[in-house]
Parts: structure tokens; C-alpha cells; sequence
């Protein structure tokens, strides 16, 4: 099973691990990203992500399907939120469950690999003096 | 023919770009085209073309009728 979102409201962590729980489930392998409050030395204000976002839910999808046929894991999560974001709000939530804990490790580790790579969302880095797309330029 | 920007590109390119094609343009064409309407996507670390949201492949050709979106280096999670 497979869960993909995007959205501009606040990602409910509790509700997305319950979502992957089944009684065949031996375990459940939870990313939470978080924004953090500086980068290379700078203080960050905030955070801000936009989505091309049919593009993305359907590059999501596909990570989500890729997992499910690589490893014995039973349901994935992937929510991806948009919009402006403070230090400590969550950006990103992966969810996997499984029978045994390997897969759902390497399943979640390969989603947010991955998910970095190819799905088309965008951060803007924002400091008190200026702001940064992030990876934009070499 | 509408072509969609994101992140840093929407700000270089600054506005929605309308863009009518003459005979075969692959992905690969109007990457270079683009370029020279907007140096500023030369200075990204690199810049890809969707088409109908999905990756475009170089010699692939773009119709009128086709989503057309610009991309540059993703930066989601």
C-alpha cells in the first residue's frame, strides 16, 4: 500500500505511523525531516518549499512503487509539505512498515535518497540579511 | 505553448513564458534556447526540461500541446 502527499498544512507524524501499522508488520522505519536552524555557520529564519506538484506526486509514486517491488516492505508513506517553515517544523515524513526491520531500513533510507534527487520540490533557504535556493548554483 | 518555471528558475526567468515551436524541437533545443532568452539559468549547477511531468529526455520532441516546465537542481526533504 501507498500513501503519497503534498500539502501546505502541517504533517501529522502520529497520523502517518498509524497509517502503517498492520498486524503483519514486525516493525515501522519512521523519517521525520526537520528543519534546522543553521546552515554552514548561518543562522536560518525559515524555510520555504515549493512544489511542481504534479510532477512531484508522481515522482513520489514511484519511489513508493519502486520500494514495495525491491523490498518485502508492506505500505509506504511519503508527505512532502509546501509553503514556509520554521525551525523545528517538519518538511518531509517517510513512513515504512514491514515483517522484518532490514527491509523497512533500507526501503526508507532509499525514499529519502531518492526523493532528494529526483522529485521537483524546491527550498529556499531564508537568513536575516538575504536568502539562498538551495543547490542552484555550483 | 506555455512553459512552467520553478524555484530559482521562476525568479530568473521572471513570468510565465509563451513560446510557439517551428517544426522539430527536441528537449535538447529548446534547453539551448531557453538558455539564450535567460543567461541566468547558465549560472545554475545544472537545468532540466519536463515534459507532460516527466523527465524530458534530450532528443525527445516537444509539441504545442505539451506541458513544458523547467527545472532546476531539486532541493525537496
Amino acid at each position: 500500500m501507498i500513501d503519497i502527499k503534498i500539502s501546505s498544512e502541517p504533517l501529522d507524524v502520529q497520523s502517518c505511523i498509524a497509517w502503517a501499522m498492520s498486524p503483519e508488520s514486525g516493525g515501522i522505519d519512521v523519517f521525520i525531516g526537520t528543519v534546522r536552524n543553521t546552515t554552514k555557520g548561518k543562522q536560518v529564519v525559515r524555510l520555504e518549499f515549493e512544489a511542481y506538484e504534479s510532477m512531484a506526486l508522481k515522482e513520489m509514486e514511484k519511489i513508493a512503487a519502486y520500494s514495495l517491488a525491491k523490498w518485502p516492505v508492506h505500505k509506504i508513506l511519503i508527505h512532502h509539505r509546501t509553503g514556509a517553515l520554521s525551525v523545528g517544523e517538519i518538511p518531509v515524513i517517510i513512513v515504512v512498515s514491514a515483517a522484518h526491520r532490514a527491509a523497512a531500513f533500507d526501503a526508507c533510507r532509499y525514499a529519502i535518497d531518492t526523493l532528494k534527487e529526483t522529485v521537483p520540490i524546491w527550498k529556499k533557504e531564508v537568513f536575516e540579511d538575504g536568502e539562498r535556493w538551495v543547490a542552484a548554483h555550483p | 505553448m506555455k512553459i512552467l518555471s520553478f524555484g530559482i528558475a521562476r525568479e530568473i526567468v521572471s513570468g510565465p513564458i509563451e513560446m510557439s515551436l517551428d517544426g522539430d524541437v527536441s528537449v535538447a533545443m529548446l534547453q539551448t534556447k531557453l538558455s539564450e532568452l535567460y543567461p541566468g539559468l547558465r549560472q545554475l549547477s545544472s537545468f532540466v526540461i519536463a515534459v507532460n511531468g516527466e523527465y524530458g529526455q534530450p532528443e525527445r520532441i516537444v509539441r504545442n500541446g505539451d506541458e513544458i516546465a523547467i527545472i532546476p537542481p531539486v532541493s525537496g526533504g
